[in-house]
């Protein structure tokens, strides 16, 4: 049986349409995974080496036992955020002559298997390896590495018990801060405690069948509540949550293209993918501040254009350049309903550009690293409005891929194609490159006019760049009709 | 009136429809019936515009519908959930048609107020996104999506499955009453021959691609098309 679900499993992987179409994002991922697994297993085989030679006094075995609780706090912390929960289409079993206990362990036992579980072995496998061979006791190292794997079994299956408790979440945050700081104000050694305990584990490695329990026990509660939720009901259930309508009325004032306008402002707040990627703009509006307080970055003045797009562009960028998949569920609606093109476009053109003056203002902090920064984010947000605004607009025409707006954001590569990278570089290196070159021949002044031009030369063309971009939509109706009608 | 001429569809080398003629005048009910595979969808795809046909073309009220987009302000249709905005609640849903089709609050509020007894309570006012309705519910709303801002031609693909029986003779009676004056065509396909016969005043059937019957509906009708159907 459990044959038949794992040949179930591959067929949906190798048949599912984005197998075949979205190669480009699976070798990104590939491409992450690996360099995760060679920096692990890099530090896994070196790691006893580099401790001993940084810290000769101290044994490296107790020195990365002392680290262990932020190593296990962190862990939840990122699978928290990263790992989905175990699914498998278990619907069209559950009429099947299949035992319900047959499928939930099949379930259980694929989540086992997970990056997030494999990833970490990459460490500890070669670390225990070298220890065993710098003469530690090999019981006391093996007792230890069988107490790291059942370590992460259980986080494994704590977190899906957790399920998205966003108060789980927060617990295991303000432990890790305050485990840090009572360490740091030398309170209390909590981390080294716990270290404590571990070292213990390698001395009588039968303690080791301790996390045994724990594992087999936090098991037990998951198998015991997922065989309940094996109905249709049950599994139905959450979906259904009262719905708060916020008033939008405010927003009437923009006339004719309010109704879109709304219903992006609604497309953003009550889905899950684009729900997500509104903490992206946080992050993209702080991005500054992983270069302006960075020495090694003085005097590269190019730098302040690259954040300046950025960061007033980062919902240009996150949104716009999904246009116009967002709307690729009920595109075939939209496309039978009586409305000028221009006006989708128009409305998709104004919340770009309201978010890139407001991003812009919520940046003006920024002129704390000298007015000079300030001047060229201003630069930088004409530019998003004049260029960048139709450049992505434009780009959207080659949109092609489905979007399902109730998948979550975090590592989801869906509706993303090749267009998506390429679109990066005239939205962001050609302005570095027109600024850092001026910059580097005339002037700094010179060239951050040179880019507010650029931008009000687009502002000023906006009606001809708008209609020949209407234009392109158009004709490329029913190709997008038609690719927004596949699943994949 | 809704003019076919010369119509086809291609796949390759499939053709899917194929058909010669139509005409189907103002104000007429006019069904559409056929196997699996007929061609219905197709034929209401490409009188939409969604998809374009290989040969010929059809004309709605004087609009080549693959040249001109002026038919929409005067053509409403629901084809299938795809249709409806999921992440919506049906109120904002209708506000949003009506939007379009250049109805106010008000005006949509009044439209609305027609259709209480379809709704059943089910759809108006409830605080749940459309994407959580169930399927009945969310056709509920589409089909009277699709009557919105006084349209000349109303398209249904399919509009009685998945209503409930009560549901799905109200249906009946608002189409005949829309009808009644002759002043809206409505297109209608359908699987369940009853419904369909008491619907429409004429009933083309499709196999193939194929216009193989146009029927006046009178009282044999039902007859003829079971006969033609249990093969």
């Amino acid at each position: 049986m459990t044959l038949h679900f794992l040949n179930l499993e591959w067929k949906q992987f190798y048949r599912s349409a984005s197998f075949n179409k979205s190669l480009g994002a699976k070798i990104l991922i590939g491409f992450f995974g690996l360099y995760f697994t060679i920096c692990f297993l890099l530090i896994g085989i070196g790691g006893y080496w580099i401790l001993k030679k940084q810290f000769p006094e101290q044994d490296p075995l107790v020195l990365v036992n002392s680290f262990l609780m932020y190593v296990i706090v962190g862990d939840l912390i990122f699978r928290y955020i990263m790992q989905k929960l175990p699914v498998m289409n278990i619907k069209p079993l559950l009429t099947l002559p299949v035992k319900k206990s047959k499928i939930v362990h099949f379930i259980l036992m694929k989540s086992s298997f997970s990056f997030f579980n494999i990833m970490g072995l990459f460490f500890y496998v070669p670390f225990s390896v070298v220890l065993i061979l710098e003469g530690y006791d090999i019981t006391g190292v093996l007792g230890w590495l069988a107490s790291m794997i059942l370590l992460i079994q259980s986080a494994n299956f704590f977190n899906f018990l957790v399920n998205k408790n966003n108060a789980v979440f927060v617990g295991l945050l303000v432990f890790l801060i305050l485990g840090y700081l009572i360490q740091y104000f030398n309170w209390f050694d909590l981390p080294g405690l716990i270290g404590i305990g571990f070292d213990r584990v390698y001395q009588s490695p039968f303690l080791a069948l301790l996390f045994l329990f724990v594992f087999v026990g936090l098991y037990t509660m998951n198998y015991r509540q997922l065989r309940n939720e094996v109905y249709l009901d049950a599994l139905i259930s959450e979906q259904t949550k009262e719905v708060n309508s916020t008033d939008l009325s405010f927003i009437e004032r923009l006339g004719d293209l309010a109704p879109f306008i709304k219903n992006d402002i609604r497309l953003i707040w009550r889905n899950k993918r684009t729900k997500s990627s509104v903490w992206m703009i946080a992050m993209g509006l702080l991005y500054g501040l992983f270069f302006y307080p960075n020495p090694a970055y003085k005097g590269m003045e190019f730098i302040y254009v690259f954040v300046g797009v950025f960061s007033t562009g980062t919902f240009l960028i996150n949104f716009g350049q999904f246009i116009p998949a967002w709307d690729s569920g009920y595109y075939n609606m939209l496309m039978s309903q009586n409305f000028k093109y221009e006006r989708y476009l128009k409305s998709k053109f104004t919340i770009m550009t309201i978010s890139v003056v407001a991003l812009f203002v919520l940046g003006i902090p920024y002129i704390y690293f000298g007015w000079k920064v300030l001047l060229v984010h201003f630069a930088a947000m004409i530019y998003n409005v004049g260029v960048n605004s139709h450049v992505i607009l434009y780009g959207g025409t080659f949109n092609r891929k489905k979007i399902n707006l109730e998948e979550k954001a975090a590592f989801n590569f869906q509706g993303t194609g090749a267009v998506q990278w390429i679109i990066g570089i005239p939205l962001m290196l050609l302005p570095m490159g027109i600024f850092g070159l001026i910059n580097w021949l005339i002037s700094f002044e010179i060239a951050t006019a040179t880019i507010a031009a650029l931008g009000f030369i687009g502002i000023a063309l906006h009606k001809k760049l708008m209609a020949a971009i209407t234009k392109k939509y158009i004709t490329n109706k029913y190709v997008m009709i038609h690719a927004f009608n596949q699943e994949n | 009136m809704i003019q076919t001429k010369q119509l086809s569809k291609k796949y390759g080398k499939a053709e899917v429809l194929h058909i010669e003629s139509l005409e189907i005048p103002r104000g007429q009910s006019f069904g559409l019936v056929g196997n699996n595979g007929a061609g219905k969808t197709t034929y209401f795809n490409i009188l939409l515009d969604l998809i374009r046909p290989t040969t010929g073309a059809i004309t709605n009220h004087d609009i080549v519908v693959n040249q001109s987009e002026s038919w929409k302000n005067f053509t409403g249709s629901f084809i299938d959930e795809s249709f409806l905005i999921g992440y919506l609640t049906p109120d904002e849903y209708f506000e949003f048609i009506g939007d379009l089709r250049g109805m106010n609050k008000a005006d949509v509020k009044i439209f609305l107020s027609q259709f209480e007894e379809f709704f059943n309570d089910e759809i108006v006012g409830k605080k749940k996104y459309l994407r959580d309705l169930s399927k009945g519910n969310q056709k509920k709303a589409g089909i009277i999506a699709a009557m919105m801002g006084n349209p000349k031609v109303i398209v249904l693909d399919e509009p009685f499955a998945n209503l409930d029986p009560t549901t799905q003779i109200r249906l009946k009676t608002i189409i005949k009453k829309l009808t009644e004056n002759k002043e809206i065509t409505v297109l209608i396909s359908s699987h369940d021959l009853t419904h369909i016969t008491e619907v429409c005043e004429r009933i083309v059937v499709l196999d193939k691609g194929v216009l193989v019957k146009d029927i006046e509906t009178s009282t044999a009708t039902l007859k003829e098309l079971e006969s033609y159907f249990s093969v």
